[in-house]
């Protein structure tokens, strides 16, 4: 039986590092790589930036943003094999006791970024995903609308 | 065991994962020789342990800073400090520590051993690492010896080892190391034996040193020597013995000697072979291949660096002699340098005053790079010591409990504080020249006036005797006056907690020495600071006599701008025809760029985040312009720049460190500081508006 799309996603979230983030800069597109971390039921992608980086200025002027995440190897196989997973939600900058909660489940997944995220110049964003789009064996794009 | 291996199980075959060391050792036990009880950790406990906590990739960040060529020494010493307190933190992962322990435990208990490195390129022709990595001596118990087994690892990215891989163009950013745990022979006579001696290849050497090899090992103790003929004869002493009695027997000498042929044999090549002697038994403790690249001259002056790396008891003597002998004599020079009046020196007596200030100053310039600098060795000494027993999450925590009651940067900021405070309110509007605002000034000011000149006006053209230096200075002072947000020196909150915290990590009878290292260490750091104050006052008799100079000369020549290079003041002054060349002002060069840095990394080396325009400091004139909240940029803060840092919203340095002067004084004032970015001053344009993250390390341009 094939693997459901929820299925999909969920294991090419996971197995990534770095998502590329489509962000709002006075209305046009920029974009950058993050490390992200995704939750385990999909509802939310947990990112970091430094408070002094163009995404993080445009992350708190316009909170609505994509995120690419794929496994290509940049090779001639990735065509058929490759699956990219497109996220659109929104980010919402996190403070307090849910900042230094998230803090932890992102530094365990990126334990070698623990200097910089632990420093107070670092702030942690948590994107709530709307949607996912799952483009796989190269044509196949399903959409996977999450509850609001 | 797949981590703990017994030397039985070390054959050729696993050399690349037990490393030079262990190799021979399993060679030498195999032909016979006697060596203490050995057991080797292999390199796949140290790659299990780095995977652990990405301590590799972290390893790998510190290291990508910037390019290793790019940086020096110090930057090295602070990335390898960083990466060891990474080592102490990390955790063993629990099936390697459950095995490590259980291997130790049935070897050794209780008992003494000695943890030694075995580095994969060891043995190469090329390379010995003679005294590059670690060693541990007399260490006792699963987790001592662990926790010591961490730093033999770490000791693979001290700035010794980067430094020695990176000259022999080998390896830099991977690598490995398997460790020796050995049996730990209390020796009353140790030493290393040269089975062909590198100066003379037709001769042997052996060095001996009373006890353990320690000292000799880390060149810190001269060892009494001897030479043998390689074509045939006995050992003979190179000079008296320096105890008075000879270390080694007449038979023990033959026995030495007999050793170190035999293991050249059982190799094939030359050997330097360390060994003790426990009572009248000679152990074997290690040997390695000769080379000779580790003589060739190109390495002095890197040998000039790791020679910064001096002992607790070598600088202890260097402070007494810092303390009470050269800073005085600084001190006593200047001042007698400032009683003498020259204005109305003739131009030839001028000329051979200023050669002679000049020849005093290159002499105590000298002084402070063979003294003063390597004292500064004393704070690493002291943040080592530190953060072994104490573990902190923050390497450089210990910093905090170094920093002074009072440093002479200090003082001379309190004192144009204190100028300020006796300028007139209303009279004295910024900008406005000279005569008017001059005569305004109380006597008490120009009281004030006068001592900062004496004591801390080394700047190139601070002359106070010259109307246009004097109005800078009075607008810089009138600025400081006026600046609401100006920072006021940090307290020294918490340093005593801090001070009783790392002394009783000790057990009663080590603190009295931890106390010292302390004491040793504050001098240490406020000397790295005050040194070049005391320097500067001989700098500034020269300057003086280079001003007197110059305005004669400028009265001589119409529109030269001051001040003149000194070889031009010199020539001019002995031949009233001469007349320098033109256009001889810095011209600044800079290249034109077209990629535009955004953000830059350099090494954090004050914490804090903060945000202003560039100010970016060619030159005295740059340094009066200094305004309120904006960034201090420049090539390398010297302390006699340092008195608009109450002004700074941050210090941005080229040269990088973590105790350099820029670091030190904005630790005081609580500001951040970014340092070792190399081509700081091509990039950044004084009114750029910047972002300085002290904690990271970074340097970001704003928009405007």
């Amino acid at each position: 039986m094939k693997p459901s799309p929820e299925r999909l996603i969920r294991r090419l979230l996971q197995s990534q590092k770095l998502a590329v983030l489509g962000t709002h800069e006075k209305g046009l597109p920029y974009a950058n790589l993050v490390a992200f971390v995704a939750a385990e039921d999909l509802e939310h992608i947990l990112l970091a930036t430094a408070r002094y980086t163009r995404k993080y200025t445009n992350l708190k002027a316009n909170p609505h943003v994509s995120l690419l995440i794929d496994n290509r190897e940049n090779l001639d196989t990735d065509f058929h094999a490759g699956m990219a997973v497109t996220a659109l939600g929104r980010a919402e900058e996190l403070q307090g006791e849910e900042r230094n909660r998230n803090l932890k489940i992102y530094q365990d997944h990126h334990p070698y970024l623990e200097e910089f995220v632990k420093s107070p110049s670092f702030s942690l964003f948590r994107v709530k995903v709307q949607t996912y789009y799952l483009v796989t064996e190269f044509q196949n794009v399903t959409s996977l609308k999450m509850g609001s | 065991m797949r981590f703990w291996l017994p030397l039985e199980d070390i054959s050729d075959a696993i050399r690349g994962r037990v490393g030079g060391k262990a190799a021979a050792m399993a060679t030498l036990a195999r032909d016979d020789i006697r060596i203490p009880r050995t057991y080797c950790i292999p390199i796949e406990a140290y790659r299990a342990f780095t995977q652990q906590n990405s301590l590799a990739e972290k390893i790998h960040l510190e290291l990508h800073r910037k390019d290793l060529a790019d940086m020096r020494w110090e930057e090295m010493w602070d990335a390898s400090h960083r990466i060891r307190g990474l080592f102490q933190k990390t955790r063993f992962p629990p099936d390697l520590a459950n095995s490590l322990t259980e291997g130790i435990e049935s070897a050794f208990g209780e008992e003494p051993v000695a943890v030694r490195s075995s580095g994969l390129g060891e043995d190469a022709a090329r390379a010995s690492f003679a005294g590059v990595h670690d060693s541990y001596l007399d260490i006792r118990g699963a987790e001592s010896i662990l926790m010591h087994v961490r730093l033999v690892w770490a000791s693979l990215w001290s700035d010794a080892a980067l430094l020695y891989r990176s000259e022999l163009g080998l390896e830099l950013h991977t690598g490995a190391m398997a460790v020796l745990v050995q049996e730990f022979i209390p020796g009353n006579v140790s030493g290393v034996v040269f089975s062909q001696n590198p100066m003379d290849p037709g001769s042997g050497v052996i060095e001996a040193v009373s006890g353990l090899n320690r000292g000799l090992v880390d060149g810190t103790e001269a060892p009494d020597r001897w030479f043998w003929d390689r074509s045939g004869g006995l050992p003979v002493p190179a000079h008296p013995p320096s105890t008075g009695r000879s270390l080694l027997t007449p038979s023990q000498l033959i026995a030495v000697k007999a050793l170190a042929e035999q293991v050249e044999a059982i190799f094939g090549r030359p050997q330097d072979t360390e060994w003790t002697y426990r009572k009248r038994t000679l152990f074997t403790l290690q040997s390695r291949p000769i080379t000779t690249l580790e003589q060739t001259p190109d390495r002095k002056d890197k040998a000039w660096q790791l020679s910064l790396r001096r002992s607790f008891e070598n600088l202890e003597g260097l402070a007494a002699r810092i303390e009470k002998e050269i800073i005085p004599k600084i001190i006593l020079e200047a001042e007698v340098l400032h009683g003498q009046s020259l204005s109305g020196l003739a131009d030839s007596e001028l000329n051979r005053e200023i050669r002679r200030r000049r020849s005093i100053h290159r002499k105590w310039k000298d002084v402070y790079w063979d003294v003063l600098i390597p004292f500064a060795h004393g704070v690493r000494l002291f943040g080592r010591m530190y953060n072994d027993v104490l573990h902190p999450e923050d390497p450089y925590e210990f910093v905090e409990l170094l920093r002074p009651d009072s440093m002479e940067s200090l003082k001379r900021n309190q004192l144009l504080h204190r100028m300020t405070e006796l300028l007139p309110d209303r009279t004295m509007d910024s900008g406005k020249r000279e005569p008017t605002n001059w005569e305004a000034l109380s006597p008490e000011f120009l009281k004030l006036w006068e001592e900062y000149h004496r004591l801390y006006a080394n700047l190139p053209g601070a002359d106070d005797q010259d109307p246009d230096y004097r109005a800078r200075l009075l607008d810089f002072l009138i600025r400081l006056k006026n600046s609401p947000q100006r920072r006021e020196r940090r307290p020294g909150a918490g340093r005593r907690g801090g001070e009783t915290r790392f002394l009783e990590a000790f057990p009663g009878s080590e603190r009295k020495n931890a106390r010292r290292l302390l004491d040793l260490a504050r001098f240490s750091y406020r000397l790295r600071d005050d040194d070049n104050i005391y320097l500067g006052r001989i700098e500034s008799e020269l300057q003086r006599a280079l001003s007197i100079a110059g305005r004669r000369l400028s009265k001589r020549w119409d529109g030269i701008s001051l001040p003149l290079p000194i070889d031009d003041v010199l020539h001019a002054l002995e031949d009233p025809g001469y007349r320098p060349r033109e256009n001889r002002t810095r011209s600044a060069a800079k290249t034109q760029i077209r990629a535009k840095p955004r953000q830059i990394k350099g090494q954090p080396a004050g914490q804090g985040l903060s945000s202003g325009k560039a100010r970016v400091i060619h030159n005295q004139q740059d340094l009066f312009a200094f305004r309120n909240s904006e960034v201090l940029v420049c090539d390398a803060i010297e302390p006699n720049m340092t008195f608009v840092v109450p002004l700074a919203a941050a210090i941005v340095e080229r040269r990088g460190g973590m105790l350099i002067h820029g670091a030190i004084i904005a630790r005081e004032y609580g500001i951040p500081c970014v340092t070792g970015i190399p081509d700081l001053l091509k990039l950044v344009k004084t009114g750029d508006p910047l972002t300085v993250d002290g904690y990271l390390g970074i340097v970001v341009f704003n928009r405007n």
